[in-house]
């Protein structure tokens, strides 16, 4: 085992680090309280190269790895959870084109959700298809030289901010997950709108909106991967997006960590600071011991992904349990902070709220058990 | 166009010690970094180059660490960097340090516009680049917070001053000195940093030049900093407590007491 930095990662981690708490930490509380999207955010992170951190250079990318992606993942939710999770978004939109696209699709795609601006979304979710992703019921019917496709998508995160969607439609309904097909969407095809954004708990900066697609005609060519295969895209996609939620998860904790830990020291009780009684320590080491935990976990998951190595069941280890450290984490936080932290005054209210999202996006817990679950029992023999 | 920035590199604290020897700060085990001036005159530089072409080359004069910040200048995108390394300009002042930056950049020959921020925040003379102009024998213009190029070699700018502002028509080659108003430095990208790694900084010492060794260094120096201090902290004030009458009455007899008000 070896837990040192590459040269490489030293620099890069040092560099995000600085422009993560010199320009997006300062701008986080205004994000969520006037509910905007967070423009000057993203287009920071285009300039900055932080898109396409494990994508070859050839295609606009860093040529790093998913390790190193991890570990900016990492920086940028502690520094505004609502930029993390359309950074986590945008690779939804670049992984299953870099690693299921024609040299053509990743040409045309790929430099321009990593260098030239274009953020990406993810589409599988419907009204009647969360945990039951192979329920899907949005069609892509082939007709002459193309698809069209009709259904609707809900929750989707970077809805109508993104130009580019990979989205998840039957070609073969009758098929089950054998009948799902990947395809790439650009805004503006005809047939293709968005709904209402969704009012959410947080992230009110972040759109989540419906994807509508009615009579949306799209070409052959864009068709990712095979006609029947885009349950595949789509699970192979989820299982790097659960190191992206993981790696999120630990960045918010972290943070909220810190806040606590300021504040125990500043606030007096009881003639001293809260910080001298011992279950105040006691929570923040608890905090401590699970962040450094959940975060290893993490980039267990995102190493074994480099190395080539089957990963599936730790990503969806690292999921379940960041998430839910997340929780603890903000929770006592809060806890720690008495009737100040209840306040809006006070950030770690807002990271409470926060931290609830990680629990079910892409995959809830439930979900992350059933996984680990199959595995174990399969394992077994 | 073609730009030479100088940048100094500085202590990254404001707790700086001094030794009270050489009277000079305590370099070692400080984090050292670009003068925050120096860096709006490389943004300058490098929104000229986006505009207009030509090429950015940074210069520097220092020990060999200097390096460190001329990578730095390297990660923000940068063309050339030039380190003026010799242990013979070693404690040099304002003048030696000015007249051996000349020598360097009359070696790069083809520039048209030399940047320099108002002053490094260690020293604060801001006397280097009117010095540097003066040797040059180029115009000078100080306190820059907006430059314009009008085309044929002609720029305009605006230089703040005590009273407001002063705007200037000037043509190149020339030197300015900029404040942080000019703009607000960009952060070097990823792919800057790793490929600054790569990148070389060329170093020139006293025989790569032509150059007086007799102006150079502690030898060329004419200014000798005899001592150097920390101001000792004000002192506490006093805080009149009492209810607001009381109080507002004190203070006027106080006021009156000290002839501040009659």
């Amino acid at each position: 085992l070896n837990f040192s930095l590459t040269e490489d990662q030293a620099l890069i981690l040092e560099q995000v680090k600085e422009i993560c708490t010199e320009k997006l930490l300062p701008r986080a509380d205004d994000i969520e309280k006037r509910g905007v999207f967070p423009k000057e955010n993203i287009e920071l992170l285009f300039q900055s190269d932080l898109m396409g951190v494990f994508l070859p250079e050839k295609y606009g990318g860093l040529g790093l790895d998913f390790l190193t992606w991890a570990m900016v993942g990492e920086e940028i939710s502690y520094s505004c959870t609502t930029t993390g999770a359309i950074y986590g978004a945008n690779m939804l939109c670049v992984y299953p084109i870099f690693a299921f696209g024609t040299d053509e699709q990743k040409e045309r795609y790929l430099p321009a959700l990593v260098k030239d601006g274009k953020i990406g979304a993810f589409g599988l979710t419907e009204p009647n298809a969360g945990s039951d992703a192979a329920s899907i019921q949005t069609r892509a019917e082939k007709r002459g030289d193309g698809y069209v496709l009709n259904g609707t998508k809900v929750f989707i995160t970077n809805a109508g901010e993104a130009e580019i969607y990979v989205i998840m439609a039957k070609t073969a309904p009758e098929r089950g997950a054998r009948g799902m097909s990947a395809f790439i969407v650009e805004k503006g095809t005809p047939g293709f709108s968005f709904g209402a954004d969704e009012k959410k708990m947080a992230y009110a900066g972040l759109p989540n909106k419906e994807l509508v697609f009615d009579n949306c005609e799209v070409p052959s060519t864009n068709l990712l991967y095979k006609e029947g295969r885009g349950f595949r895209v789509a699970m192979e996609t989820l299982d790097v997006g659960r190191i992206g939620m993981g790696i999120g998860a630990v960045g918010l904790a972290r943070r909220a960590m810190e806040e606590a830990t300021k504040y125990s020291r500043e606030r007096v009780q009881f003639g001293q600071p809260i910080s001298g009684f011992q279950v105040i320590q006691h929570y923040l080491a608890d905090m401590a011991t699970e962040i450094e935990a959940a975060r290893l976990l993490c980039l267990k998951a995102a190493w074994m992904k480099d190395r080539g190595e089957q990963f599936s069941h730790i990503a969806a280890m690292a999921k379940v349990f960041s998430s839910e450290v997340c929780t603890r984490v903000t929770n006592k936080a809060l806890q720690i902070h008495g009737g100040y932290g209840y306040s809006r005054d006070y950030r770690v209210e807002r990271f409470f709220r926060e931290a609830k999202l990680f629990e079910i996006v892409e995959g809830t817990s439930e979900i992350q058990r059933n996984v680990i679950a199959n595995y174990v029992l399969k394992a077994a023999g | 166009m073609n730009i030479v920035v100088c940048i100094k590199q500085v202590p990254d604290t404001a707790n700086v010690k001094i030794d009270p020897n050489t009277h000079t700060l305590i370099r070692e085990g400080i984090d050292l970094t670009i003068n925050p001036f120096d860096l709006n005159a490389i943004e300058e530089a490098l929104r000229l180059r986006e505009k207009f072409d030509g090429r950015v080359t940074v210069i520097s004069m220092g020990p060999t660490q200097t390096e460190r910040a001329l990578r730095d200048a390297y990660a923000l995108g940068v063309d050339r960097c030039v380190l003026l390394t010799d242990h013979l300009f070693a404690g040099a002042d304002t003048l030696s340090t000015a007249y051996t930056l000349s020598c360097g950049i009359r070696k790069l020959s083809d520039w048209d516009l030399i940047l320099c921020g108002k002053q490094a925040i260690d020293g604060d003379t801001a006397q280097v680049g009117p010095q540097l102009s003066e040797i040059l024998n180029i115009p000078v213009l100080c306190w820059v917070r907006k430059l314009e190029y009008l085309g044929n070699r002609k720029i305009r700018v605006e230089q703040e001053t005590e009273t407001g502002c002063c705007i200037v028509e000037t043509s190149l080659p020339c030197l300015l000195t900029v404040t942080k108003e000019i703009n607000e430095p960009r952060l070097a990208s990823l792919r800057g940093v790793l490929q600054a790694k790569r990148k070389e900084v060329e170093k020139w010492g006293l025989s790569d030049l032509e150059i007086d060794p007799g102006r150079v260094g502690l030898t060329g120096s004419c200014t000798q900093v005899i001592r150097v201090f920390t101001p000792s902290p004000k002192e506490k004030g006093e805080i009149l407590e009492g209810d607001p009458k009381g109080v507002s009455q004190e203070l006027v007899k106080r006021l009156k007491d000290a002839g501040v008000v009659s």
